[in-house]
């Protein structure tokens, strides 16, 4: 068996964000990086798996991006990945989904996956896209926003997180693709030993010239912060002060303190 | 511009979220129709086209059927944009006929902007503007950003028929956990977001919302790591709430969070990070770190 997971580095949520020069994207000047959180999921889910199918099994994580991606790939790694593929692209913020998509499909073609995860969205872009554009690009079997996965003797048994809490059950036969959703398993934290060892693990970078060969279809032509609503009062300062005025605010504008 | 709406249906009911569809085509202008997997019991108050395919025979949860479906309608129709939610059902199907068009998908459209669509990004925190450069285009809208819209009328109904295969087979549908606590009956409500830190400070938490009468409330991440049960998650895939009082402690706001507590009265939320989107709609942002801020909060009401 063949296992494929796709992960890519986002900035900490909890950063301020600016404008890039071009206003067109975040300036990643003084942000950290680190896994998107849907991904984490989606590597636990393939390491899972990888250790219930044990010997012959194989399973490559790959992310596109600049080098620091690397990080993101080792962390995967020290996870359980046995070897990993990095797609050297600079540029990779500014290309669509449709992009991202087309160049790992690229990539999958003939290397013949027979399960390939992904997060359902990343947090910073959040189109929620990639993952079912490769599985339709490779003609393959797709679910998407799973919270519960099975697998037994080439049938996956999927739950879908539907809206309200309620569950959609569903079979897949690979090949197939899952994008994973927040909740789907408690994602582990690599032992020092494991990341010593996956020091070890094979990271083969190749070019992203090597795999696009298609143009983006859709252009993003500003990005800025909310317009700001306005209307609600902000308390900045002494805990003491903002815990008075609080109180002030609720017994003068609500009823629930008497 | 010409519109191809996608209702939705489940469980034997068209969903209300439906009518937000036609908020957006209002807005955007131009002729629509709409296209439903369904049934003739339970169509929209809507007096335009609708493509209506059985969903007892092409299934409620079907997405090779349902792309077939809405390309033969397409064919027909030459829509500018066909629009989806972004719901399960939306994000699921959109980009399979994204794809097979060829067309560029815009997704989580919040509103309308100079030539293209405004979308969230960076968890709610920033925009972007997005310009398609396909003749056809896919989205997906936000649930919550249009009006709700009801166009009145009974819809010229035609129908299609669906064949061939499936890919994905599905089963049958899972009922939510049972609630032990219903927030949803909650006067007040204190949440405990992922700003707490760890599962030892919940019960700061429960104590303020004790000293004020109410309810633990929760964000996402805090009942995936199982500091709190699933009854008490606030959001989308969790209650929806609209006490007299929702204290936010540590919640950074995330669409999926506000869609179940922004009808509160009044909205109270701390947060360390002034820029945290939660503060586009609180009443009061106290910047504050919440394990500082709360203790002392509750100390001041409780005597
Ligand atoms: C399909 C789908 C459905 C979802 N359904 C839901 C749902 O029903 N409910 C839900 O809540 N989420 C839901 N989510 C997840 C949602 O997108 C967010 O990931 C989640 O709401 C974030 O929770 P949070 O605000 O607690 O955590 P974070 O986004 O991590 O925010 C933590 C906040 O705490 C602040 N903070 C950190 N430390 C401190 C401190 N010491 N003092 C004060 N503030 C501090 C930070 O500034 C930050 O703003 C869903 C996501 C998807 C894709
Ligand atoms: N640059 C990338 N490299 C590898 N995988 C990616 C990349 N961008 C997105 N993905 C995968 O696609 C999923 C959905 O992303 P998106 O469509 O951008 O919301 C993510 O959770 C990842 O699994």
């Amino acid at each position: 068996m063949k296992l494929l997971v796709c992960i890519k580095q986002v900035p900490d949520l909890e950063s301020r964000f600016k404008p890039d020069a071009a206003g067109v994207w975040y300036n990643e000047t003084d942000l950290a990086f680190r896994m998107n959180e849907y991904d984490e999921y989606a590597v636990e889910q393939a390491v899972r798996l990888r250790e219930q199918l044990g010997e012959g099994c194989e399973l490559t994580v790959l992310s596109i991006g600049p080098d620091r991606v690397v990080e993101a790939i080792k962390k995967s790694l020290a996870m359980g990945c046995d070897n990993a593929a990095h797609i050297q692209d600079a540029a990779a913020y500014s290309k669509d989904p449709w992009q991202i998509a087309s160049i790992i499909s690229a990539y999958a073609k003939e290397r013949n996956f027979d399960i390939i995860f992904t997060g359902m969205q990343s947090q910073d872009r959040g189109s929620a896209q990639v993952g079912v554009i490769v599985a339709e690009l490779l003609g393959i079997a797709c679910t998407t926003t799973i919270v519960n996965f099975d697998y037994d003797n080439g049938t996956i048994t999927a739950k879908r997180e539907l809206e309200g809490g309620i569950k959609g059950v569903v079979k897949l036969k690979t090949p197939a693709l899952v994008t994973c959703q927040l909740g789907l398993n408690v994602p582990r934290y690599p032992t020092l030993p494991n990341i010593m060892k996956a020091k070890k693990k094979e990271i083969t970078a190749i070019s992203v010239a090597e795999l696009l060969k298609e143009e983006s279809l859709a252009a993003t032509t500003s990005f800025h912060p909310p317009a700001k609503k306005g209307g609600g009062i902000v308390l900045e300062g002494d805990i003491a002060d903002q815990v008075e005025k609080v109180i002030a605010i609720l017994k003068d504008k609500t009823a629930v303190l008497r | 511009m010409k519109t191809l709406l996608i209702g939705e249906y489940r469980e034997g009911k068209m969903l209300e979220s439906t009518y937000e569809l036609f908020g957006f085509a209002a807005q955007l202008g131009g002729e629509s129709a709409m296209l439903m997997v369904g049934s003739e019991s339970q169509l929209p108050a809507y007096g335009g086209t609708l493509y209506l395919a059985d969903a007892a025979a092409c299934g409620e949860y079907n997405p090779d059927m349902h792309k077939k479906l809405i390309l033969e309608a397409v064919q027909i129709e030459n829509p500018d944009c066909i629009v989806f939610l972004h719901s399960s059902y939306g994000w699921d199907l959109a980009p399979r006929v994204a794809v097979a068009l060829k067309a560029a998908q815009v997704s989580e459209v919040i509103a309308l902007a100079d030539g293209g669509f405004e979308v969230g990004c960076c968890n709610g925190k920033m925009r972007r503007t997005v310009k398609p450069a396909t003749a056809k285009t896919v989205l997906t809208i936000q649930a919550g950003s249009f009006p709700v819209l009801q166009p009145g009328g009974t819809p010229d109904v035609r129908k299609l028929e669906a064949a061939g295969g499936t890919t994905v087979e599905f089963t049958g549908y899972e009922a939510a956990e049972k609630k032990d606590v219903d927030l949803a009956k909650a006067e007040i409500i204190v949440s405990a977001g992922r700003g707490v830190g760890k599962k030892d400070n919940i019960p700061v938490i429960q104590a303020l919302a004790t000293a004020l009468g109410g309810e633990l409330g929760a964000s996402r991440p805090v009942v995936d790591a199982e500091w709190v049960s699933h009854s008490h998650q606030v959001g989308t895939t969790g209650q929806t709430v609209s006490p007299k009082l929702y204290v936010a402690c540590g919640i950074s706001g995330a669409i999926q969070h506000l869609a179940g507590m922004k009808k509160s009265d009044f909205i109270i939320a701390i947060n360390k990070d002034k820029d945290a989107p939660i503060g586009e709609i609180a009443d009061v942002l106290v910047v504050a770190d919440v394990m500082q801020f709360v203790p002392a909060f509750t100390a001041k009401i409780a005597r």
